[in-house]
């Protein structure tokens, strides 16, 4: 099972978090800044995986971007490695060749588009055109949403005029 | 596609973004942060703010949040977010909600009528939204709420909501497992689901039951062989493949799931086989995925009935990832060799210099895993080599957690295989000088123990030659600073033991450094409270051997110092040393007799000496005394958490007034076809930290050294690996035979005798690796080197695959003949039985695959009224094919049809570019238009490309 997942940058901000096991604010505090040590200070060569607590944290670093999962000791890391890739792969494909700026401004999408990935820290679904469609789905439906919500609010603010 | 038309957002929260990317120091950002915090705080309480506006504004509390703030002022408002109608706010209020709130907060009892509402929402977006938030939020407490209508999702025409149904149910499950039991059924019905994203999800949970308990689910191992199967062939649809691998996660959870439901089951082993062989042919070694896979199947074979073709396949993919220049797959090959050992031990000697270069890597997580391998091998003719380099590993390291463990490791090697006594006490001083506070105080206590002891049945030369040489080194390991509190206690209560016993050391001499040993922890009652203790036994053996004793000026201040000390204890035990100081010799040795730490001391547990005072007071009309248990009125108190969950819940909140949830009947149970046998797993022993049995009050003497010689006598030593079950018996006798040589005799012995068989092997070795120096060479002889000779070994390993082959032969007969009653069973054409021996080429096709779900219905019983126009499909009989069932569809469902076809295309380009360059990272051809676009934006917003933040604009995949 996948216990988080964290998107740091390279100077160690956070560009998300998602917690599946309970973490108070505390401890996620304490968990980001313990492991982007960690982490951060890894040269390219070695293994893209860190034994912590008991755990194993598998990442992934795509140009100035960390992709951090915490599994569980008797997960197959490689398999982490690729649902990360998996993960990414759909981002790219959703935001057109994604880059860091995409995520820092949109991080809200990048969770719904998680949400539709992972769910309780498992990987629900492992084929990129079904995630993509459910996105797309989602999407067309906020926005005629939004339409309506802006041409109302036009109209009242033309009545009110 | 996505993000064109900006990021739309307001100027505020780019700005705020963009400033908090600028930021310099976590000073800096923190006050940015805070000063947000606090116009969210006035604005978000403004009663009048419009819908849109608050979206944002708990999309930026979500921001806060994540940066590491508290934004617990406005979790109300993302409450009353997902009571809204537009789904747009409706999914932020959710994602804010389960971003937020842990599964115990007090506000989700305010969502729970709303996922209520959702989940009967006849829009399934608005449905999905709601499951997803179940799987985050819903607790023990809250799970009736919401089941029922669950559960009634699970046939959701929707794919989409039928997966994410199983998935809530599996987390539900995960919670509370006695909450859903009446519901496992529902995923078996659901592994036969028409959508391959369904049944790949249903896995998950199937996995979870299965890990609790494999009898049930032995009836399923043929299904999972032939969805395996049907997945390998590719015959799921093209989107579930990854890099031209078919379905791998799906693979991936099948082999984990095949090698729970194969551990010590020869017959469903045997079923297996032919698939794992198929696998291991068909498997990628090239790409990450492809290992990923293999490195899955190595997992299940060795954790299934071994078979010997597949195990050597195992073995040579293991080398693979061994030989490789890949940390990675370095990493995965320690861990698959790890799991190879425990079945053959013999396979490490082959990859002896390759575990060498792992553990002298400069890689701690490769190091790590390397010694972890090196635990799993250990046995007493190397415990000495790798208990050093452990340790040696352990003085460098400052990750607490690591190293409490590789610690625990060290004692319980220790104590399982020491070679000598003199060997353990070093090895235990070590870990308790670097690693002190680390490690539980048992291990001190069987420490002490075992100085006490000695030897047991041995002659008392030798017991006090080793509490010599542990007082010799203690007082030279005071002179260190900083010893853990715990090692002290020790350090003293041998001292006060046996300081003075062989006349090496004055009196005197002890007593000062025991004084100084308390003066120097003059914060530590526990360390104090020893070194007084052990003042005291010095000078009741001198006062008893008739010598007189000056008191000195220290010992003298310090008790002086104790008697009037704020911890009782202490004054008690400065008391008495005070007093015993005024007694004479004769009652001063009944007081404190010589070297009485091993005697029995009897405890009278009835208190029968009181029962005189009992009766007395019971004549005078005292109450007799009446049991804790049996008292009235506290019973309901002990008994109250042993009722079953299902009550208990049933007492809890109520979310549906006046109306009692309703049961699902319990289902019909599958009738199970093979008979539950010998089902008693073959775990090997955990080993926790808490070996040691607790300290017993009145445990005899004998009994006590029974326990100590479980732990050092070494010709009853069970090899750590050996599963009696798996090893072969000529290897388990050989290495038994290494043991008794080194048994008693100092460990250099027994290298002597083992060292032929050395130089045998290095000489072997030596003509592979001409250019390995000889250091490394040494160290490989020491761990692996001394168990066998080499004709020795091929003999065994000879042997074994005889006698297994022999096993397999006997139990292919049965095979044909539960597989033939089986067949009329079910009434469809069983499989021939595999040709187990024959792995190496493809079995033959002598008959069209069996549809699994077509099996597993018929497993089920009467079929369930299928709603969806596919799963018709499934239980007509003209379509047994999946690539059938899957392939229309994308056709079927309008959506997927509409999607940009750019995509596709897109991923065609992917895809090809992918399979060119063959390395895991996809190469995407460079979009200039787009990032161009992006600059742009960028721009207008403020953000500078240059300066600090240069990779932002980088693609990722660039």
């Amino acid at each position: 099972m996948i216990n988080f997942v964290l998107l740091i940058s390279r100077q160690g901000k956070v560009r998300l978090t998602k917690w599946y096991s309970p973490y108070s604010q505390k401890e996620r505090a304490k968990v980001i800044r313990e492991l982007s040590g960690v982490i951060l200070s890894r040269g390219p060569k070695l293994c893209k995986f860190v034994e912590w607590r008991g755990y194993k944290v598998v990442y992934r670093r795509y140009a100035s971007l960390y992709f951090c999962m915490c599994i569980d000791s008797e997960d197959n890391e490689l398999e982490t490695l690729e649902i990360i890739h998996h993960f990414v792969e759909i981002l790219d494909r959703y935001f057109g060749s994604v880059c860091e700026l995409d995520l820092i401004f949109n991080f809200h999408k990048a969770y719904y588009i998680l949400d539709e990935i992972l769910i309780a820290g498992e990987l629900q679904e492992s084929s990129k055109k079904t995630v993509a469609r459910l996105i797309a789905a989602q999407d067309s439906l906020v926005e005629t949403a939004k339409e309506q919500a802006d041409s109302i609010s036009n109209v009242i603010a033309q009545v009110t005029k | 596609m996505g993000s064109q038309g900006g990021w739309g957002q307001s100027k505020e929260f780019l700005d705020l973004v963009k400033s908090i990317g600028e930021a310099r120091s976590k000073a800096e950002e923190d006050r940015i942060v805070l000063s947000e915090i606090e116009t969210l705080k006035r604005r978000i309480a403004d009663p009048d703010v419009p819908r849109r506006r608050m979206k944002e504004y708990i999309i930026r509390l979500v921001y806060v949040e994540m940066l590491g703030h508290d934004a617990s002022f406005g979790y109300i408002h993302a409450v009353k977010m997902t009571h809204d109608d537009s789904l747009a706010l409706k999914r932020t209020g959710y994602l804010a909600v389960t971003l937020f709130l842990n599964e115990d907060h007090d506000l989700i009892i305010l969502i729970v009528n709303t996922i209520q509402k959702d989940l009967r929402s006849d829009n399934y977006l608005v449905v999905c939204a709601a499951l997803t938030a179940c799987c985050r939020l819903i607790n023990e407490e809250t799970i009736p709420a919401v089941l029922p209508q669950v559960v009634e999702l699970l046939g959701h025409p929707k794919e989409a909501v039928r997966k994410k149904a199983v998935m809530a149910l599996h987390r539900f499950y995960q919670r509370a497992p006695g909450s859903v039991s009446h519901l496992l059924s529902n995923f078996r019905k659901r592994l036969c689901d028409s959508d391959p994203g369904v049944m790949g999800a249903t896995l998950c949970p199937l996995f979870d039951l299965i890990t609790v308990d494999r009898s049930p689910y032995k009836d399923l191992v043929m299904s999972f062989v032939s969805i395996l199967k049907q997945v390998a062939e590719k015959r799921l649809p093209k989107s579930y493949e990854y890099h031209q691998t078919p379905a791998p996660f799906i693979q991936i959870k099948l082999l984990k799931i095949l090698a729970l439901l194969g551990n010590g089951d020869k017959q469903a082993s045997e079923q297996m086989y032919t698939i794992l062989g198929d696998i291991f042919r068909k498997g990628e070694s090239t790409s990450n995925i492809g290992n990923a896979i293999l490195y899955q199947c190595i997992c299940c074979v060795s954790s299934i009935c071994p078979n010997t073709k597949l195990l050597e396949v195992a073995a040579e993919t293991t080398s693979k990832f061994l030989k490789s220049d890949n940390h990675n797959l370095r990493y995965m090959g320690i861990d698959a060799l790890g799991r190879l050992i425990k079945i053959n031990p013999e396979i490490a000697e082959e990859h002896q210099l390759a575990v060498i270069d792992c553990l002298e890597d400069p890689d701690d997580t490769l190091k790590r895993k390397t010694f972890e391998l090196l635990y799993k091998m250990t046995k007493s003719t190397n415990v000495e080599v790798i208990v050093d380099r452990m340790i040696e590993y352990m003085i460098n390291i400052n990750d607490h957690h690591y190293k409490t463990e590789i610690a625990s490791r060290c004692v319980e090697l220790a104590e399982q295989y020491a070679p000598s006594n003199h060997w353990f006490i070093q090895t235990m001083n070590k870990v308790f000088e670097h690693a002190g506070d680390l490690v539980n105080v048992r291990v001190a206590h069987n420490l002490m123990r075992l100085i006490a002891e000695g030897f047991g049945d041995e002659d008392e030369g030798a017991d006090s030659q080793l509490r010599s040489s542990a007082v010799d080194s203690y007082l030279r390991i005071l002179g260190e600073p900083k010893l853990p509190s715990v090692f002290l206690q020790v350090i003293c209560w041998v001292l006060g033991e046996y300081g003075t016993m062989d006349g090496k050391y004055s009196a005197s001499y002890i007593i000062g450094r025991l004084c100084d040993v308390a003066e120097a922890h003059a914060t530590d009652d526990t360390v104090k409270a020893y070194a007084t203790t052990a003042i005291m036994k010095i000078f009741s053996f001198e006062i008893a051997a008739g010598k007189k004793l000056e008191m000195l000026p220290e010992c003298q201040s310090l008790i002086d110092e104790l008697s009037a000390s704020h911890s009782t204890d202490l004054q008690q035990r400065a008391y008495e040393l005070q007093a015993l100081l005024g007694l004479d010799a004769h009652v001063v040795e009944s007081v404190m007799p010589l070297d009485a730490s091993c005697e029995d001391i009897e405890v009278d547990r009835s208190l029968s000496f009181l029962g005189s005072f009992v009766q007395q007071s019971l004549e005078k009309g005292a109450r007799p005394y009446i049991p804790d248990n049996e008292r009235s009125g506290m019973s309901h108190i002990s008994n109250f958490r042993s009722q079953d969950p299902h009550e208990v819940s049933s007492h809890g909140l109520r979310f549906e007034a006046y109306e009692l949830p309703k049961l699902a009947l319990p289902s019909n149970t599958p009738i199970s076809l093979v008979p539950p046998t010998d089902l008693v797993p073959v775990s090997e022993p955990t080993y926790a930290r808490d070996i040691q049995p607790p300290p017993k009050v009145a445990t005899s003497s004998d009994a006590l050294s029974a326990d100590i010689g479980v732990k050092l006598r070494l010709e009853g030593v069970q090899k750590k690996w050996g599963k009696p079950t798996y090893s072969s018996p000529a290897a388990s006798s050989s290495s038994s035979t290494s043991q008794k040589t080194v048994n008693g005799v100092t460990h250099l012995d027994g290298v002597g005798t083992a060292s032929a068989q050395t130089r045998d092997n290095l000489y072997d070795s030596r003509r592979q690796h001409v250019e390995v120096s000889a250091e490394k060479q040494k160290l490989a002889a020491s761990l692996f080197g001394a168990s066998s000779s080499k004709n020795e070994k091929k003999a065994s390993s000879h042997k074994s695959i005889k006698g297994s082959t022999g096993n397999v032969e006997k139990s292919t007969t049965v095979v044909k003949t539960v597989a033939s009653s089986e067949s009329s069973k079910q009434g469809t054409s069983a499989p021939p039985p595999p040709d187990l021996l024959d792995l190496g080429e493809p079995a033959p096709e002598s008959k069209p695959s069996i549809d699994p779900f077509q099996q597993l219905e018929g497993l089920l019983g009467p079929t369930p009224v299928q709603t969806t126009p596919e799963s018709s499909v499934v239980a007509g009989p003209k379509a047994p094919d999946l690539m059938a069932l899957y392939g229309d569809i994308p056709i079927t469902n309008p959506s997927g049809s509409s999607t940009n076809p750019m995509v596709t295309n897109l991923y065609a380009a992917n895809k090809n570019s992918q399979g060119a360059t063959n390395v895991s990272t996809l190469k995407k051809g460079p979009n200039p238009q787009d990032s161009l676009e992006k600059d742009a934006i960028a721009r207008q917003v403020g953000v500078t490309p240059s300066g600090k933040n240069p990779n932002l604009f980088r693609d990722l995949f660039g």
